[in-house]
């Protein structure tokens, strides 16, 4: 990897830069932090944020998310929620009635890694960082019309990203287009002797995705994945780009995921019980937030987590305790360590039946505004929002969020690929090919432009490809 | 390519499409599951009342309050969701711990590699003796502390 380039990123919040601490600013993708750790001055830097500098990277900031990373909307972080670029984008204005102008009716990125997402949506950086447990970096990918990426479990370190399900959790990656996750995957992805669930396979780098022969292609559409909430759109242009692919020489069969239905009650069970262990260790005895109480070591740590974690994160970690305890531990969470193997088996069978990649939706509809997404709580959001994605982290494999096409509205559309364990690389190399074929428009921030905000190149934004 | 007949690929004309869910498995149960995983309605109608002990005893265990009645029809709610799980017919699956269960995962040798930060660790710490963090007694249960201490999000 030539380390004279540089090449400018942000990352979210819960991975680890040494020696900074977060950064009060007015703007609404403010590095931010969860209350608990808002003094905490890492003395390490993560793993991921570390090969980057050591490739020359030009690390921007960190960016908001949902608290703890645990939402769909990057509505619940400390500082606040995260708008949507697109809100203000031409194509999404010209759509909408004169009265909406005002700021009132702004649109979420999704979540949780909706920051990173706007940072790289805006065109701040080149690429940004999130993190994917269930979705939390295809979602907002999808939303904000970005290329998100989820790596294989064990391809990239997790040392230095705050663990919210140890056997699920991986950093994401945030570009506009197919060709510069690669080039940031090249970076990231191999074993790391702090992260014992990193594998040791050989990994061929730098990872240059080559071209792709369709025709020799089998595309598998998991038919439990069209559900009756998932929007018309979406469900046209599902079913063009299996129709692109076919016509393009590809064998596009529809294959069956029988326990899709029962994904997310296990996500939701691993989940809350994988979380209620990790927040244990925020206890404001060693970092982080810590209460006044000082009558005694307990009654200080459930003050202080009372007053450092939000309703959401709490909630989380009652429901995870509960099934965690002894007389549900068999019945809830053994039970779903059981669904979770009968999931995993389900992808293994589509795969051995031939397929290369399968091809599903990324979200259930495009972008919504803000004022209508707080309608319903964060684990009802999360519930319906993960429900394409968190498969994917369940069984570990590699899947990345294409954007498509805009819809009626203006707003982005992604299609989400998954691929086999440990072959992001030909995963990559469909999608750069989709990619190709689809053309997403570039975002038109007329009024930021106007003002002279912007740069531009040839009176339009371009995406710097380092390939 | 764009304009090519969609119900070759998904047979249901798009204007209606509540035909899909039952076209999608095992009749009853993707159903009743479904229904739940989208409505939160379903999932209230079934949720059973938590007895106040075993909230008391989450509290402890978990070193959270709950805070509000909000959070315990949360609970409930949650609970319920779960509980979907049961109409799963798993005898004979191994529970899945890990999914690098069939491979030998490295451990590093036993060596000191690096450390020497004691600064920087003890800098992130609000109260610090020397090079002691500074705990509370702690031989004082917290049910004890309930009476006088307030909650500050109590109902």
């Amino acid at each position: 990897m030539n380390t004279a380039y540089k090449d400018w990123e942000s990352f979210q919040e819960d991975m680890v830069l040494a020696g900074i601490t977060p950064v009060d600013t007015e703007s609404s993708s403010v590095p931010t932090h969860h209350l608990l750790e808002l003094c905490y001055i890492p003395p390490y830097n993560a793993t991921v944020v570390q090969k980057l500098l050591d490739q020359g990277a030009l690390l921007m900031g960190k960016t908001n998310l949902d608290e703890f990373a645990m939402g769909s909307g990057s509505t619940d972080g400390v500082f606040g929620p995260v708008k949507n670029p697109w809100s203000y984008s031409k194509q999404y204005r010209e759509r909408q009635r004169h009265d909406e102008h005002g700021d009132s009716h702004w649109l979420i990125t999704g979540g949780s890694s909706g920051g990173s997402a706007a940072a790289v949506a805006a065109y701040t950086c080149f690429a940004a960082l999130g993190s994917d447990t269930g979705g939390s970096t295809r979602n907002p990918a999808a939303h904000c019309g970005l290329v998100g990426f989820k790596p294989s479990y064990g391809l990239v370190s997790r040392h230095g990203l705050i663990p919210l399900v140890n056997s699920m959790d991986v950093p994401g990656i945030f570009t506009r287009c197919v060709d510069d996750t690669a080039v940031v995957l090249g970076v990231l992805a191999g074993h790391d002797p702090k992260d014992s669930t990193t594998v040791q396979d050989p990994i061929k780098l730098p990872m240059i995705l080559g071209e792709m022969d369709v025709s020799r292609l089998c595309i598998g559409i998991p038919k439990e994945y069209l559900v009756p909430e998932l929007s018309s759109e979406i469900r046209s242009l599902w079913s063009q780009a299996a129709d692109l692919f076919e016509s393009e020489g590809a064998k596009v069969i529809e294959v069956s995921l029988p326990h899709t239905c029962y994904s997310i009650v296990c996500y939701h069970v691993l989940c809350t019980s994988e979380v209620a262990s990790n927040m244990a260790r925020f206890d404001g005895l060693q970092y982080g937030h810590r209460s006044g109480i000082d009558v005694s070591t307990e009654a200080m740590y459930a003050a202080t987590r009372q007053e450092g974690f939000s309703d959401v994160v709490r909630g989380r970690i009652l429901s995870g305790n509960f099934f965690l305890l002894k007389e549900n531990y068999e019945n809830y969470f053994v039970k779903a360590q059981k669904v979770r193997r009968l999931i995993v088996r389900d992808f293994m069978n589509a795969f051995d039946s031939g397929v290369d990649v399968l091809l599903t939706p990324t979200t259930l509809s495009e972008a919504v505004p803000y004022l209508e997404f707080i309608k319903e709580d964060n684990r009802t959001r999360s519930a319906q929002d993960d429900i394409f994605t968190q498969a994917v982290n369940m069984a570990g494999l590699p899947a990345v969020s294409v954007p498509v096409a805009l819809s009626n509205q203006g707003l982005p559309i992604g299609l989400q690929f998954i691929g086999r364990a440990f072959c992001d690389q030909q995963l990559l190399t469909v999608a750069k090919w989709f990619e190709k074929q689809v053309q997403f428009p570039t975002i038109q921030l007329q009024d930021l432009m106007d003002d002279g905000s912007l740069v531009l190149e040839n009176g339009k934004l371009t995406s710097v490809s380092l390939t | 390519m764009w304009a090519r007949a969609l119900r070759v690929r998904f047979p249901v004309p798009l204007d209606r499409g509540r035909g899909f869910a039952s076209k999608a498995g095992p009749q009853g149960k993707v159903q009743e599951v479904r229904q739940g995983t989208h409505s939160p309605r379903l999932a209230s109608q079934g949720a059973g009342r938590v007895p106040a002990a075993k909230i008391e005893h989450l509290e402890r265990l978990a070193l959270v309050d709950f805070g509000s009645r909000e959070a315990v029809a949360r609970l409930e709610k949650a609970i319920a969701f779960a509980d979907q799980l049961h109409a799963l017919d798993t005898d004979g699956v191994e529970p899945l711990e890990s999914l690098l269960e069939d491979r030998c995962v490295y451990l590093r040798s036993d060596n000191v590699a690096e450390g020497n930060c004691t600064e920087e660790l003890l800098r992130n710490s609000h109260h610090v003796v020397e090079e002691y963090f500074v705990p509370l007694p702690g031989n004082v249960s917290l049910p004890d502390m309930v009476n006088k201490t307030p909650s500050p999000t109590a109902e």
